[in-house]
């Protein structure tokens, strides 16, 4: 079955079929029963699936060492981080208690939880709601991210997260949650974790890029195509497992590649494809990869201030234009 | 050697039995302070030499599904939930047949066959953990109580008050035990908090608190027995203060320059040991001397087996890091 689904929605929907189910799943966090989150994702839950839906203090280290807590002792937590910003305040139970759990017991404990949140700029948005911290939950070991940048992703990579025996983080974005809605296929398996997606196939470059950038990346491909530059654009959806095996055939193809994100440069997950990409395909390229994100600075509040950090379709185009030029 | 059993429906025991799981644990702790002295075990090793009455009193009447959470200084909880000391020792050897394939060590091992659910070598971050077992334990109706273990110091961590605060607020059922041996690692307690009595914080969050002798078995386990009867009973969190001593350092190597002249002597009158040894020796000295022979008898077997055990195989150490 196929429904009509704008993002946020996709997410209400995915939490929908994972709790009706499982009887294991539980579902709590920070106005996410009553009020239905503040963006409306868990609305209506907590009316079907009494008990198993609450509402939590303000604790986040509560929020997420409960999840812990109730995994280890069968249960299927899946917890909402209002932003993803929070969730530095509660970074112990992720990486240090989460992501140990597994690998700590030889095997015979694990930790499935599903940690939603949602990052990243929208006009106005101060520096703590602001922060894209994919690179810090990829970098640890026992913990996988998911990054879904359409209404079908953000229900397929949600199922998938919710049924994998780990902690996985889904990333979502805010300035998606409201946007046009799709077609988004409610029934049918799981989706096994992981698998990048060619969003635009193109010859001439390949461009990585993930979340609310995606969108962004593929206008700056609209726009590239009028200066003659075709770019095949990648959605990795998964950064943890990241399918480098999809974007180094794409650019043992096109010989030339970028990344394209909106967390802060240094230490980005852009560098890591970087990385990747330049060990199995570096002699496929011609031009060194671009990196193209945040430069180092702190996120300003007001909107053209934030306007002129945040890379925008013309500045991305601009960059990938010239790379293929070099 | 086998485990020591939790004795929940056992009516009959007796001090002897108190006297026997209180020793284990300290014979046990001796004999990892001479074999990390002797550099077989390597890494931080912090010993409860002194504090054994507090996870003997409580787990004699814990069920033996109640799931158990406490902190590096575990050792003596994961004797008492009824892991087997050869396990453990394993563990701290870095061989195989460890409780956790030495993945774990000294500080961060877990057993949950005998839902001994782990140390952490975070300070605090057990609780919420142990609050989440109790929203399990509840959403499932399944009668089992969290045991939350945690330190003087760890009353200072957020993370503490997060869980204090959940639990009481969903009425879970989780029992919160301060093992409070004045010192917040090298810092007394007393100077870190303007008011050192822990246990009245419960009255803050809504639940039941108390300060106890935590070097007598017998009354550690009737708090634990009324704690964990009311959160059984859907009554909720409780708070336990027990007061104890470190008789060594915060780990092995600690110089303890910290601590004043004559205090390890003067807690050494009072430790649980001691104390209870005293109270039964005249009657039962012949089965006291018993117990002692053959508590040194069976950890040294179970030191000496783990130690010729194989090391545990560096050729999975990359495995199980995702399922």
């Amino acid at each position: 079955m196929a429904e009509q689904l704008n993002y946020v929605s996709a997410v209400n929907a995915a939490l929908h079929r994972a709790m009706r189910g499982s009887s294991d799943a539980i579902l709590f966090g920070e106005d996410v029963a009553k009020p239905g989150g503040v963006f409306g994702a868990t609305k209506g839950l907590h009316l079907d699936y009494g008990r198993r839906v609450f509402d939590t203090p303000i604790s986040e280290a509560a929020i997420l060492g409960a999840a812990v807590g109730a995994a280890l002792r069968g249960k299927r937590p899946i917890v909402e981080i209002m932003w993803a910003d929070f969730a530095l305040v509660a970074l112990d139970q992720l990486v240090n208690q989460a992501a140990n759990v597994r690998y700590l017991s030889n095997g015979s404990q694990c930790a499935p939880i599903t940690v939603r949140m949602q990052q990243g700029h929208l006009p106005g948005s101060c520096a703590q709601h602001s922060q894209c911290l994919e690179a810090f939950f990829a970098h640890v070991p026992g913990l996988h991210v998911a990054m879904p940048a359409t209404p079908e992703d953000a229900f397929h990579l949600l199922l998938t997260a919710i049924a994998t025996n780990d902690p996985v983080i889904v990333i979502e974005h805010r300035g998606l949650y409201f946007g046009p809605k799709a077609e988004v296929t409610t029934e049918g398996p799981v989706q096994p974790i992981g698998g990048a997606v060619v969003r635009r196939p193109g010859r001439d470059v390949t461009v990585v890029s993930w979340g609310a950038m995606l969108h962004r990346t593929l206008d700056a491909a609209e726009l590239a195509a009028t200066e003659g530059v075709e770019v095949e654009v990648i959605d990795p959806r998964w950064l943890s497992p990241f399918d480098v095996e999809t974007v180094v055939a794409s650019v043992s193809r096109t010989s030339r590649a970028a990344v394209v994100h909106e967390a802060n440069v240094t230490g980005g997950f852009g560098a890591e494809v970087v990385a990747r990409v330049s060990d199995a395909a570096f002699h496929d390229l011609d031009a060194p990869i671009a990196r193209i994100g945040l430069p180092d600075v702190r996120v300003p509040a007001a909107p053209h201030l934030q306007q002129a950090v945040v890379p925008s379709p013309r500045s991305i185009a601009d960059a990938i234009v010239e790379l293929c030029r070099r | 050697m086998t485990a020591l059993r939790p004795t929940v429906d056992d009516a009959d025991r007796t001090p002897l039995d108190d006297y026997r799981a209180m020793l284990t644990i300290r014979r046990f702790e001796e004999k990892v302070l001479e074999l990390r002295k002797a550099d077989c075990i390597s890494g931080s090793v912090h010993l409860c030499i002194g504090q054994e009455a507090i996870p003997v009193g409580l787990c004699s009447v814990r069920r033996s599904s109640d799931p158990v959470f406490a902190t590096y200084r575990g050792h003596g909880w994961a004797l008492a939930c009824g892991s087997k000391p050869e396990s453990i020792f394993r563990e701290l050897l870095g061989r195989c047949g460890g409780t956790n394939e030495g993945r774990g060590g000294s500080a961060y091992l877990s057993d949950p066959k005998v839902h001994f659910m782990g140390e952490n070598s975070i300070v605090g971050a057990g609780a919420p953990i142990a609050v989440g077992a109790a929203l399990a334990s509840s959403i499932d109706n399944s009668g089992e109580v969290a045991i939350a273990a945690v330190g003087d110091g760890a009353m200072n961590q957020g993370a503490v008050h997060e869980a204090l605060n959940l639990a009481a607020a969903m009425q879970l059922p989780v029992v919160f035990v301060c093992e409070n041996n004045l010192y917040s690692e090298l810092t007394p307690i007393a100077d870190m908090v303007h008011q050192p009595e822990l246990w009245r914080r419960a009255a803050a969050y809504g639940m039941p608190g108390m300060r106890i002798d935590g070097n007598d078995p017998t009354a550690v386990r009737s708090a634990a027995a009324d704690a964990l009867g009311r959160a059984r009973d859907g009554g909720g969190p409780s708070l336990i203060e027990a007061m104890t001593e470190r008789l060594c350092g915060h780990y092995i190597g600690d110089a303890e320059t910290y601590r004043p002249a004559g205090e390890v002597q003067r807690a050494g009158a009072q430790e649980p040991l001691v104390r209870l040894r005293r109270a039964i020796i005249t009657q039962r000295p012949a089965e006291v001397d018993d117990i002692e022979q053959a508590v040194i008898r069976e950890i040294d077997a179970a030191a000496d087996a783990a130690m010729a055990a194989p090391l545990a195989d560096p050729s999975t150490v990359r495995e199980h890091v995702h399922g």
